[in-house]
């Protein structure tokens, strides 16, 4: 694949080459955020200088689209705010928001805008249920959607190839699921860290801080057969408060192996179990193809270990010396003032190969990280601790100094409030 | 895929004993290239006894069949005994210090006393 135009985050659309409408669907048929992909025919900034260019264009190139024993269907779309941005969009509400504040076109005027392209030379008929072909005419009003401009900035016609998996996101949404717990991944996250780990039909996936298994279901999903393990017996058994505000008591089929039937992924699932991730239990010459996880920070899930060692608890994956998998998917929290690349967590047997930042506010950020594979460990493998400030401490120092500096604020506006009375 | 050579004193610690006390067996969707991905992972005379023990062999065979990627009826006993039999409840048992990790609702539970690491 290569890009035409470099890509623009601003921009909700991407023009790109491929060899062969085979490549594109592979991408497509994996890409989490992307909504649709089209072989583009033409673009331009006006609609009159598209429709000119689709009446110029060399018709024997579309021929094989155009054939009488075929059915087409042209879809009109007015593109807005898009945005590939995975943090924005997930749920239902913000699907009923582009609709609402993109720019809208009554019925009418979308087929009169579907009708200017009569000039087509297409010979099969319109179905609109399940057509051979379909064109796709997008106009795009910027990314603004309060005040889109009267005309288009850009319009595409082509034809239509595949649509991503934005559909999953809300066929696996938390608000359905039948066991979540407090700091479950989101289906959109959590699939495209399943992605990261390239999951394959018959892929070994571990999550060694599984909780409620929303990384396993994501895993699953690409065909990955799960394995998972957590130190919180209560939450593998459902047997923690529920999540949920409205909900008084968990059900008492809830678990892990439930969601994984729910979403009819049950024979990926091959087991839990209770387990100190500290220590030990697979057999040595067991291998996963990925580990995908969430460690905890410590922060809205407590980290446990069994021992009487005091040292901080949040022990990352690679302290794993005999089970480094190919591809190593994990969360890592940081402030973003002490963040540098050189203070991430290295092992001689791994390689970072992806780091992407999400922001959780002004001064904490967490990077998802992607390690691969490049040697067996041996026994001199040195492992660093990372150099960044122990995460936890540092939280709960800055927040203890503002607690502690509301204190005395609030004080001092009662001391001046009834200073003013007396 | 489990040892308790974490334990003190065990220098081993396979394979674990299972003990079942309730069986589930369900039915699930057959992936015959998961199966036989998997098996080379697995060491297949543990697997055979462990299946003995719990009375659940579906005929397989004392030793590794030649070719098994391409047997279907031999891969579909496979795929029962590994995805579709479930100890629900039962222990799992280390064979040298006899310790017992409790299984309940099919979650075997691995977590050890202080004193015993």
């Amino acid at each position: 694949m290569d890009f035409i135009e470099t890509p623009n985050k601003t921009q909700p659309y991407w023009l790109v080459k491929f060899k062969s409408d085979d490549d594109v669907r592979l991408l497509t048929n994996r890409s989490v955020s992307l909504r649709s992909s089209m072989e583009l025919w033409a673009y331009s900034d006006t609609i009159e200088d598209l429709h000119r260019d689709m009446k110029e264009f060399p018709y024997e190139l579309l021929s094989p689209y155009m054939q009488e024993n075929q059915s087409f269907k042209i879809e009109v779309e007015t593109f807005c705010y898009e945005l590939l941005s995975p943090y924005m969009q997930e749920n239902q509400s913000f699907k009923i928001e582009v609709e609402t504040f993109c720019k809208h076109f009554t019925q009418k005027e979308k087929v009169d805008k579907l009708e200017a392209f009569s000039y087509l030379p297409v010979k099969g008929k319109v179905k609109l249920k399940n057509p051979d072909i379909v064109f796709q005419y997008i106009e795009y009003y910027g990314t603004d959607p309060k005040s889109p401009p009267q005309h288009p900035y850009m319009v595409f016609f082509g034809r239509w190839i595949g649509n991503g998996l934005r559909q999953l996101i809300q066929n696996l949404s938390l608000k359905t699921r039948k066991f979540i717990g407090n700091t479950s991944m989101d289906p959109q996250l959590s699939l495209l860290m399943a992605n990261q780990a390239q999951v394959r039909s018959g892929d070994i996936i571990l999550d060694p801080f599984v909780g409620s298994g929303s990384l396993l279901v994501a895993a699953a999903q690409f065909g990955g057969y799960v394995l998972g393990t957590d130190i919180d017996y209560l939450m593998l058994h459902a047997r923690t408060r529920p999540s949920r505000i409205t909900q008084k008591e968990r059900d008492k089929d809830e678990s892990v192996k439930a969601n994984m039937a729910q979403y009819n992924l049950d024979h990926k699932y091959l087991d839990v179990l209770v387990n100190d991730f500290a220590i030990q239990f697979w057999k040595e010459d067991l291998r996963f193809d990925a580990i995908i996880t969430d460690p905890p920070y410590g922060i809205r899930e407590a980290t446990e270990k069994i021992g009487t060692s005091k040292e901080n608890c949040t022990i990352s994956e690679e302290h794993l010396p005999t089970h480094i998998p190919k591809l190593l998917v994990c969360w890592f929290p940081i402030f973003r003032d002490d963040y540098n690349e050189d203070g991430l967590p290295t092992n001689t047997c791994l390689k970072l190969v992806a780091n992407s930042e999400q922001i959780l506010n002004k001064h904490t950020s967490r990077r998802l990280l992607t390690y691969e594979k490049i040697g067996e460990p041996r026994g001199d493998n040195a492992e660093h601790r990372n150099n960044i400030m122990d995460f936890r401490s540092k939280y709960y120092d800055t927040r203890e100094e503002t607690r502690k500096e509301r204190r005395m604020r609030k004080a001092l506006e009662r001391h001046t409030k009834s200073d003013r009375k007396s | 895929m489990l040892t308790s050579k974490c334990m003190k004193g065990v220098n081993i610690g396979y394979p674990l004993k299972i003990k079942a006390v309730d069986l589930k067996e369900s039915e699930v969707d057959f992936n015959p290239d998961f199966i036989s991905r998997i098996i080379p992972k697995l060491d297949w005379t543990v697997l055979i006894s462990a299946a003995n023990s719990i009375g659940k062999n579906e005929n397989l065979p004392e030793n590794l069949l030649p070719e098994y990627e391409k047997n279907t009826e031999f891969l579909k006993r496979v795929h029962h005994v590994l995805l579709e039999i479930d100890v629900v409840n039962g222990e799992l048992i280390c064979p040298e210090s006899g310790r017992k990790f409790p299984i309940n609702n099919g979650i075997p539970n691995m977590i050890l006393n202080e004193d015993e690491v």
